[in-house]
């Protein structure tokens, strides 16, 4: 909860600094699951280039790449790809958006380490999150009832969850709240019967894993998309980036550098 | 002379200016409140808004219905109060009648400090012990759930309820007292019949602040309380009070989308009830002062 009202502090503070824009200076907005890894990244990056300077504000992904298309920002920060209409309006305006992948994020279902279940479908997932699956005995588990945890609405990882596994269906209103990924964990493991998800940088011995269509979730099958509940995460600059863009852009995507802070922010690194 | 009046002067103005300031604050902040939530209007009712049943701000198309949030706010606060009144005033009575001076002057302090406890405290204390606890001994499906937050609430108004009561209590003129005690009735009667009518007014402020608290409390529901946007079915289910729903959602909405002025509104709602509660407050206070011995 902190950290989410320092970013936003943080960013806040940076939006201010770039009121005065000069020449060595890159606007950044979108997505707020990126705002995390862009935060550090662009802090690491400015104290390495003091001359330049970069904002970051996260009014979400479709806001970002709108800017990006109205040339009111440099780099539009997404949690997914071009939707038709962005691509057709990008290039009715003479833009071309290029997508650059800096991330994966993978979101793993948790449950406390007592429970026998070990692996999940994800039409089971999707049945207990709508409500429909009410006892662990459906799925092959203790007659208990189904504690369903889930996160606050307006999360990245509940969008990923709601994108990947929901596929348009509501998380059903019975459903416990918790406001960060650190909570989940926290109920989940002191809860027998609780289902969780979680990023997969939180998951800690406290909580089990459950491997999803037999697929364990991890790095590895985030990357090569195996693994269902994981996303790109993208980067998008107006044309091909040239001069401090460039350059930003190959330190964001350099594995001894940018890709570090990925890793730190929770996040699954490209290498 | 002359100096003296023109510093008598400054200060006034300085005191004058330190309390517009402060005055001036508040209504801007609850101009800011009032200008953020209104524009949610344009797309809910005011019907739709507070009695709608679904919250969901974030899917498309969203809906805004706060009633579940409304519903768990006034129940978790109902059911603290009843935890609390009883166990604050009759603490608060214990410590202004019956218990020796020094036990009071040693105890009272103890209380008050209770209050100083930070919330973030108690709602850990609530998430790590009492939920576990309430799971395994009772057998429910999970521990965050009304029961554990009006609990931790309780926790947090009796210092307020003890603590005010006891100087209502405190305050009765000792005149009453002694007469009552003369005219032959016993320690409890006086209690009874005297003190606690005497100091009514004094013992309703208390609760309603007390209560006021509760129903504004953000932390401890935040963690204790689950957090489902449902209309609770026993006193066991989990359910998400509106300061919980402003405080989780508040940090990704969209600034100045319609969440974003959702979220804003039920602040609105939220102050709304604060308002009443400490009018009532107020009104109690001025309506049963007791104005020496003579108004019993």
């Amino acid at each position: 909860m902190k950290s989410k009202w320092l970013v936003l502090a943080a960013a806040f503070l940076v939006c201010l600094m770039a009121g005065g824009a000069s020449a060595g200076s890159i606007r950044m907005d979108g997505s707020t699951t990126v705002l995390p890894i862009a935060q550090k990244l662009v802090e690491a990056y400015m104290k390495e280039h003091p001359e330049v300077n970069i904002s970051v504000s996260g009014g979400g992904s479709g806001n970002g790449v709108k800017a990006l298309i109205d040339g009111t920002t440099n780099i539009a920060n997404s949690s997914r790809f071009l939707k038709d209409e962005e691509v057709k309006l990008a290039f009715e305006k003479g833009v071309y958006p290029v997508p650059f992948a800096i991330a994966y994020d993978c979101i793993v279902p948790v449950v406390h380490p007592d429970n026998p279940l070990s692996d999940i479908s994800m039409a089971q997932l999707k049945s207990i999150y709508m409500g429909e699956i009410k006892n662990w005995k459906e799925v092959g588990g203790p007659d208990k009832e189904i504690v369903v945890v889930s996160r606050d609405t307006s999360s990245g990882t509940y969008e990923v969850w709601e994108e990947k596994v929901m596929k348009k269906e509501r998380v059903y209103a019975g459903a416990l709240l918790q406001a960060s990924n650190g909570a989940v964990a926290q109920t989940v493991s002191k809860n027998k019967n609780a289902i969780g998800y979680l990023g997969i940088g939180y998951v800690d011995k406290s909580v089990k894993a459950l491997t999803v269509s037999g697929i364990p979730g991890n790095e590895e099958t985030a990357l090569s998309g195996k693994f269902p509940v994981s996303r790109a995460l993208f980067m998008f600059t107006r044309g091909w980036p040239t001069g401090e863009i460039l350059n930003f852009i190959n330190y964001v995507l350099n594995p001894q550098k940018g890709q570090k802070f990925v890793h730190e922010a929770g996040f699954v690194p490209l290498y | 002379m002359k100096t003296r009046q023109t510093r008598d002067k400054f200060i006034r103005l300085g005191f004058l200016v330190m309390a517009s300031i402060s005055i001036l604050v508040l209504f801007m902040i609850l101009v800011f409140l009032f200008a953020e939530g209104v524009p949610i209007l344009k797309k809910v009712s005011i019907w739709g808004f507070v009695f709608g049943q679904e919250w969901y701000p974030t899917s498309s198309p969203p809906d805004f219905g706060i009633f579940p949030l409304l519903v768990a706010s006034l129940a978790v606060t109902f059911l603290s109060a009843l935890m609390a009144i009883p166990l604050g005033v009759m603490t608060a009575i214990y410590l202004a009648e019956i218990a020796s001076a020094r036990f009071r002057e040693m105890v009272k302090p103890l209380v008050e400090l209770l209050a100083a406890l930070p919330s973030v405290v108690i709602g850990f204390f609530g998430m790590v012990v009492v939920a576990p606890f309430l799971q395994d001994t009772l057998d429910l499906a999970t521990g965050l759930n009304l029961f554990n937050a009006s609990l931790m609430l309780a926790f947090m108004s009796v210092p307020t309820i003890c603590s005010i009561s006891e100087d209502a209590i405190y305050s009765v003129p000792r005149e009453l007292k002694e007469a009552s005690l003369a005219l032959g009735a016993t320690h409890w009667e006086t209690i009874r019949r005297v003190m606690i009518p005497a100091s009514l007014s004094g013992i309703s402020t208390a609760v309603i602040l007390g209560m006021s608290r509760a129903i504004g409390e953000t932390m401890v529901v935040l963690m204790v309380a689950g957090g489902a946007a449902m209309i609770p079915t026993s006193i066991f289910k989990p359910v998400r009070p509106m300061p919980a729903s402003i405080a989780a959602e508040m940090a990704e909405a969209p600034f100045r989308g319609d969440h974003y002025h959702a979220l804003f509104a039920i602040g609105v709602v939220l102050f709304l009830f604060t308002l009443c509660f400490n009018l009532v407050a107020d009104h109690i206070a001025q309506k049963h002062k007791q104005v020496g011995a003579a108004t019993l």
